[in-house]
């Protein structure tokens, strides 16, 4: 396939591997950011091929992973009226709430499309003005912008029959975090190369010396993993701390200004839980007011209530790097995707699910031995 | 306020849902819950594509398939051709020579008989091409609303070939796993079309009968372990049934799966594995190592087989489990999915 055999190509692959192992002296631990990058590490088996002494940890960039299970409720809740025509990314079925699914609300007989796209949850509620048409905003800075322009599109031709159930998060605050907490182990970051896309990567510049610490923009295919590393074990070798931009096809210092000028038109920075890790000061989007018309939280007036999480689920551990998904007791037992206990089990992005659905066999060799 | 609930996905038994329809760990916990239990006896549950019935020293094959698809005519076929072929290849895949099918036809209301005219039309025609004919059938009409346009269900009966025993608990290590061709055609061809989601290629559904493929690979090596066509749930659900049923394990090579640039390309953007894409004109062989070359052979000099490749082998190592070598080296384990595969956000 053009444009990305060249991105898989397993000569390049290997030349890259012996540079890195060349290049790491000492040890390092490494945290990939987003859920895109650590499933292809996984389905790749990228990190088999790196040395000992340099440890990739899976960082909490899975969207759907994260989303709070009192929004998954409020989604089941909407979606289950039935004037409401409820339109969805796929993975955020599947995602269990603390009572039902959106998959089991379909099946009771509530209105739920899959869609690819914002701007086709606008089409429906042209076609459909008697009905609500809401549509689940889910996702990091990477889907704000289309999300932002599907509401500001709704807004503009007077669809008073649109509105977004908002659950936005942001990435920089996220690592702020990580990188505040005493028990951190991540040295060097390999950020997430789609919401930098967007959102440039100046803002990982005042992380980066604040917390003396190494950041490359990463792609998402596996030469561009294997390259982002090699950049993060030569600085970390080198004793530097810089932003440093892996993924130059797609990514600029500044972003994508128009995208990001329409996002922010539409949203503010909010104060944000993100399941399994918590709230995060200014780490989530809402809508403006000058959206409350097209806020369904609002119009459907649901009040927010905090569900508990078992006990036994260790995702927040692992979703700062600081614990494996097969650390945990429940892995691959009580915790499968099937019948997930917490959140990095849910979607296949979530570290714990990538290692179930590619890296499973590991474990029984062990278990053989 | 917090509720002190779990937030356990309540496990799918209330309710049926989509997902129970993919061929994936949902459809085999229905089989094995509410189907087997009531109806369990040896030769079903054998859990084969078709029963194989011995009568008056003939062994027969049986088998039945249903077909919703949507939209209801596609590039490469349409719901008639496909029911058709479908219940043709069930059958082959027992090593048998398909004779007489039946056709049953759910209805609702306000379809268009000239549709339905069109879709009778390529029935005959493609039991015509394959040598069949449909002896029987039924229709019943449904109220608008309570069907969609239209559901075919197929029956077919075959003869088995002599000295020919096929199954899937067959597979033992050492084995060579070989596949037809190019996987993934029929999925993405349908997903083109359908609402929302459209966009443009020449792609066309593989939906084609295999019965004479088979033919020519069971005269060139009677000792074919098993035969399986990868429809819904795609090749790695039939790579899993099979590790399951004959409890042993699987290795196969990433590099050696015939797929399409444009499926491939497709699945890029659409967030799908390949691996889990239907086909309906395609066949997983597992052969004995020293037939492996000739059954290839025969299959490269078929039409329908023209680009098989051997894809893998089957191995003594973590019974029941599929594990792919990637291109890079390393391994990965190819897993069955719980329902429909579903995009991905990012």
């Amino acid at each position: 396939m053009k444009y990305q055999d060249e991105y898989r190509d397993p000569a390049l692959a290997q030349s890259l591997v012996s540079e890195i192992h060349k290049q790491a002296r000492h040890k390092w631990v490494l945290m990939e950011i987003c859920g895109g990058q650590t499933h292809t590490l996984m389905r790749y088996g990228i990190d088999d091929l790196l040395p000992a002494n340099v440890e990739l940890v899976h960082g909490p960039g899975c969207p759907v992973c994260v989303t709070p299970l009192e929004t998954i409720d409020r989604a089941i809740t909407i979606a289950s009226q039935p004037e409401v025509i409820f339109v969805s990314y796929g993975d955020m079925l599947r995602v269990p709430g603390s009572q039902s699914d959106l998959f089991r609300v379909k099946a009771l007989g509530g209105d739920v499309r899959i869609t690819y796209s914002p701007m086709e949850a606008v089409n429906i509620a042209r076609r459909n003005r008697h009905r609500q048409v809401v549509f689940f905003a889910v996702g990091f800075e990477t889907t704000a912008p289309a999300n932002a322009m599907a509401v500001y599109q709704a807004k503009r031709e007077g669809l008073t029959n649109f509105s977004l159930l908002v659950s936005h998060v942001l990435v920089p605050p996220a690592i702020r975090l990580l990188l505040q907490s005493p028990a951190n182990r991540v040295q060097g970051f390999i950020a997430p190369g789609h919401v930098c896309t967007v959102m440039g990567y100046s803002e990982y510049e005042a992380l980066a010396s604040e917390f003396r610490i190494p950041f490359v923009v990463g792609g998402f295919e596996p030469l561009d993993l294997l390259q982002a590393t090699s950049m993060l074990v030569r600085q970390l070798e080198a004793g530097r701390h810089e932003v440093e931009n892996q993924y130059v096809r797609s990514v600029t210092r500044e972003g994508n200004r128009a995208a990001r000028q329409r996002m922010l038109e539409v949203f503010q920075p909010w104060d944000m839980k993100w399941r399994g890790i918590g709230e995060i000061p200014l780490s989530g989007y809402r809508l403006r007011e000058e959206y409350a018309a097209h806020d369904a939280a609002r119009i459907f007036g649901l009040s927010t209530t905090s569900v508990a999480e078992p006990a036994e689920c260790i995702a927040a551990q692992v979703l700062q790097g600081l614990k494996k998904p097969t650390d945990c007791p429940a892995f691959g037992k009580r915790c499968t995707p099937d019948l997930p206990l917490g959140a990095p089990m849910v979607s296949s992005e979530g570290a714990c699910a990538a290692y179930y659905q590619y890296r499973r066999h590991a474990l029984t060799e062990l278990q053989t031995v | 306020m917090t509720i002190a609930s779990c937030p356990i996905s309540l496990p799918a038994k209330d309710r049926i849902l989509l997902g129970h329809g993919s061929g994936g760990r949902l459809s085999a916990e229905l089989m094995r819950e509410v189907f087997l239990p009531h109806l369990g006896n040896p030769i079903l549950n054998k859990l084969e594509d078709q029963a194989t019935l011995e009568l008056n020293g003939r062994r027969l094959a049986f088998s039945t398939d249903t077909f919703v698809v949507k939209p209801l005519f596609f590039r490469g076929g349409n719901i008639g051709s496909l029911s058709v072929h479908g219940t043709i290849n069930d059958l082959a895949m027992g090593g048998a020579e398909p004779v007489f099918l039946s056709a049953a036809f759910l209805l609702e209301e306000g379809l268009e008989v000239a549709t339905l005219g069109k879709i009778v039309k390529s029935m005959a025609e493609a039991a015509r091409a394959a040598g069949v004919d449909i002896v029987t059938g039924d229709t019943k009409v449904v109220e608008r609303g309570s069907g969609d346009q239209l559901f075919i269900n197929t029956t077919g009966i075959g003869l088995v070939r002599e000295g020919v025993h096929l199954s899937a608990a067959n597979a033992r290590p050492g084995d060579i796993i070989l596949l037809s061709g190019y996987i993934g055609d029929h999925g993405i061809a349908i997903l083109s079309e359908r609402e929302g989601i459209q966009f443009d290629t020449l792609l066309q559904s593989d939906s084609a009968p295999l019965h004479t493929l088979v033919r020519n690979m069971l005269s060139t090596s009677p000792d074919i372990r098993c035969l399986r066509d990868p429809t819904r749930g795609g090749l790695s659900s039939t790579l899993n049934e099979i590790a399951a049923s004959a409890r042993v394990g699987m290795t196969i090579d990433e590099t050696a799966i015939p797929i399409r640039e444009e499926v491939r390309g497709a699945c890029e953007v659409l967030g799908l594995d390949p691996l889990y894409v239907a086909n309906e004109g395609k066949l997983v062989a597992i052969v004995p190592p020293e037939s492996a070359r000739a059954v290839l052979e025969a299959m490269r000099h078929h039409p329908q087989g023209a680009h098989s490749a051997i894809i893998g082998t089957v191995t003594g190592n973590n019974p029941g489990m599929v594990t792919m070598r990637t291109a890079f080296g390393t391994t990965r384990i190819v897993d069955m999915l719980s329902g429909d595969q579903l995009p991905r956000i990012c």
